[in-house]
């Protein structure tokens, strides 16, 4: 069968009532985690990881987890718009210009094209992914371990070393997720390691545990310790939210050359949602026709890099569902997700689950349409979350968060844990060290060893065995350019550029 | 960000105590790994071969953290307020303690109080009930509706 009946037969299943369901249950959530600060769909997904395993419905609990990605990014818009504070990393572009356009009163033309935007965006990034994904497969299928190890090794230097401001600060924390994951039973001899004879470790580190800790505790500290600054502003929406007709002339390009950018960006190993969106706010700025209006709230600025954020979420699915490689903390996340019901993403997937992938690709089509209701009519709702005070946020995130790790495990043991972990979160977040390399780290680590032995073991030991392949080669080469290329701009001077790319989450 | 370290010359403490802590953990490793006995049918690639990999490339980065140090350090950061911090931390171990025995509502209560008190709200014996109500309804929809098994306690025993 060819992309287009697969998608059409996954229409089908995703337009089921049990299917709808749930993707309106993500896309809500999603919206709604999006426009808080300081709670992420990385994090979101983390504490639904236990109630999902609960429900027993692999394909719906996916379906929902890819609707509060997708939520995520509409969301985080509103928030960039009119507060200024971006509710999550992909939407810190969208606050330079989009917050300045809240300003002037043009708040609802603002949100119009960053909704409208994200929707086209998302339309095409998703039908990229359907047409995209069986070529993939294709290809994926002739890759050895050896291959599969090169590929993750890529996925580790670029979520740690490439972007930010400091290569060392990005691989130390991609090493303390690696140590991380290390603890518990060796899966193919079935050793301890790390656990210190405590029986509490043999499963290893709960990746909600981990996600809860570094996310919302580190966070709820980080913020907390510096809540004597001044209060915040929200821009109220005066107006219309309906675009003029020199709006729409002025935004549907930007939204095409945002999608454009951002989807390949996404796709390849290359981080997260963060760097297509600021490619897209410079490639804009150097074609606009009104550059003086940047800064000061050029519709463009708003249009582009909100697409660009889209595409680039709808991209990351292309490598973690043909290839099992999360780019980016959700779509790490989400792997483990597919872990929790035996699911193992990746080429095979699309053998012996098309049904689930393709229904669950089709659904992001379905969770589109939600969204751009939610996100535009329905805008009013959502601007009055920004009016909760931070200490009633922020208990109520910390409550919700630790539900999601008692309800995988409800001892002394695991909350012990968790504060641990959230102590380090803290302290990374502090002292300017990523999130996202830790909990990618954490989940890619085990896969990698996996694939690392297996290709040693065909190979009786002999480490040649890594370099034999061309595809692998290629591989070590571009992860060399990645972390060759950033320490030539540090050199030249372009070391700003290179921190606003280091995103946190997401 | 990264600007010059604390003043001039000296050394950014921070990232010598960070260096310390990546060296610990390396030496933890490491230690761990060497006495995990092993078979030897796995003795060129086994269990053990990540983890010393894994404890060379955290010595590594120790050094490399202690050569920042002397470089510029990490980046330039604000005095942190370290009460609102012990107050958290404080409803997390409160949670902790009292999950057992006083059930999932009432420890996280504490937590919810504690964590407003931290941000600046209070009273306690106004937020905590407010805490309580919270994470009685969380309960009821995810214990009851969704069948997350949580911790009851005698507020919980009193649902039918």
């Amino acid at each position: 069968m060819d992309a287009f009946s697969l998608l059409a037969n996954g229409l089908l299943l995703a337009l089921e009532p049990m299917n709808l369901l749930y993707a309106l249950i993500g896309v809500t959530i999603g919206t709604a985690v999006g426009v808080l600060p300081g709670i992420g769909p990385a994090l979101t997904v983390a504490l639904l990881l236990p109630v999902t395993y609960q429900l027993g419905n692999p394909a719906g609990s996916l379906i929902m987890f890819a609707g509060i990605y997708y939520g995520g990014m509409y969301g985080g818009s509103t928030t960039s718009i009119l507060l200024n504070t971006p509710g999550e990393s992909a939407s810190i572009v969208t606050a330079l210009e989009g917050n300045k356009m809240a300003r002037k009163g043009r708040g609802g033309p603002a949100l119009a094209t960053s909704a409208i935007g994200s929707f086209v965006a998302g339309l095409i990034a998703t039908l990229g992914l359907a047409f995209i994904a069986p070529w993939v497969v294709k290809f994926a299928l002739s890759l050895g371990p050896a291959d599969y190890f090169a590929l993750m090794v890529l996925a580790f230097v670029t979520v740690s070393a490439a972007f930010g401001d400091s290569a060392l600060r990005g691989v130390t924390s991609l090493f303390i997720g690696l140590t991380i994951g290390l603890v518990g039973i060796d899966l193919q001899t079935g050793q301890a390691r790390l656990t210190f004879g405590s029986l509490d470790l043999f499963d290893g580190v709960e990746v909600t545990t981990l996600a809860v800790a570094l996310f919302a505790v580190g966070e709820a500290l980080m913020v907390a310790s510096k809540h004597y600054t001044a209060p915040e502003q929200i821009e109220p929406v005066r107006g219309s939210v309906w675009m003029t007709r020199e709006d729409w002339s002025r935004s549907w390009k930007p939204w095409l050359r945002g999608t454009a950018i951002g989807f390949p960006i996404g796709a390849m190993p290359a981080g997260g949602a963060e760097v297509g969106t600021f490619l897209s706010y410079s490639v804009e700025k150097a074609m606009s026709k009104h550059p003086e209006e940047f800064g000061h709230g050029a519709i463009e600025g708003v249009a582009g890099p909100e697409a660009a954020n889209n595409a680039s979420a709808a991209g990351t699915l292309v490598p973690l569902l043909t290839l099992g490689l999360p780019t980016s903390a959700t779509a790490a996340i989400m792997l483990a997700g597919f872990q929790q019901f035996g699911l193992q993403p990746g080429p095979l997937l699309f053998v012996n689950n098309a049904d689930l992938v393709w229904s669950l690709i089709a659904s992001l089509l379905v969770a589109n349409f939600m969204l751009i209701v939610l996100n535009l009519p329905m805008i009013g709702i959502w601007v009055r979350l920004l009016a909760i005070p931070k200490p009633w946020l922020y208990a109520g995130i910390l409550s919700f968060a630790t539900l999601g790790t008692i309800g995988a495990n409800p001892s002394a043991f695991e909350l012990g844990m968790l504060l641990a972990f959230g102590l380090l979160g803290y302290g990374l977040r502090r002292y300017g060290y990523p999130i996202a390399p830790v909990v990618v780290g954490l989940i890619l680590g085990p896969l990698a060893e996996q694939q690392l032995r297996r290709a040693l073991a065909i190979s009786q030991g002999d480490p040649a065995v890594l370099l034999s392949s061309p595809a692998a080669i290629v591989l070590y080469v571009i992860a060399a350019i990645a972390i060759l290329l950033p320490i030539f701009l540090r050199m030249r001077g372009k070391a700003s550029m290179l921190s606003q790319l280091g995103g946190d989450e997401d | 960000m990264t600007g010059p370290g604390p003043d001039g010359g000296r050394p950014d403490k921070a990232a010598l105590v960070i260096a310390a802590a990546l060296a610990v953990l390396a030496g933890v490793v490491f230690w761990q790994t060497s006495i995990m006995p092993v078979t030897a049918q796995y003795a060129r690639v086994g269990p053990t071969t990540v983890p010393y990999v894994v404890a060379a490339g955290l010595a590594a980065l120790a050094v490399g953290t202690v050569v920042s140090a002397f470089r510029g350090g990490l980046p330039a950061r604000e005095r942190d307020d370290i009460g609102p911090i012990l107050w958290i931390v404080g409803g997390l171990v409160a949670q902790l303690v009292l999950l057992k025995t006083a059930g999932f509502s009432i420890a996280t209560g504490a937590l919810f109080a504690l964590t407003a008190r931290g941000f600046g709200r209070g009273p306690i014996w106004k937020t905590f009930p407010i805490g309580v109500a919270l994470a009685f309804a969380i309960f009821i929809v995810f214990a009851r509706g969704l069948q997350l098994s949580l911790p009851a306690g005698p507020l919980e025993n009193l649902l039918p």
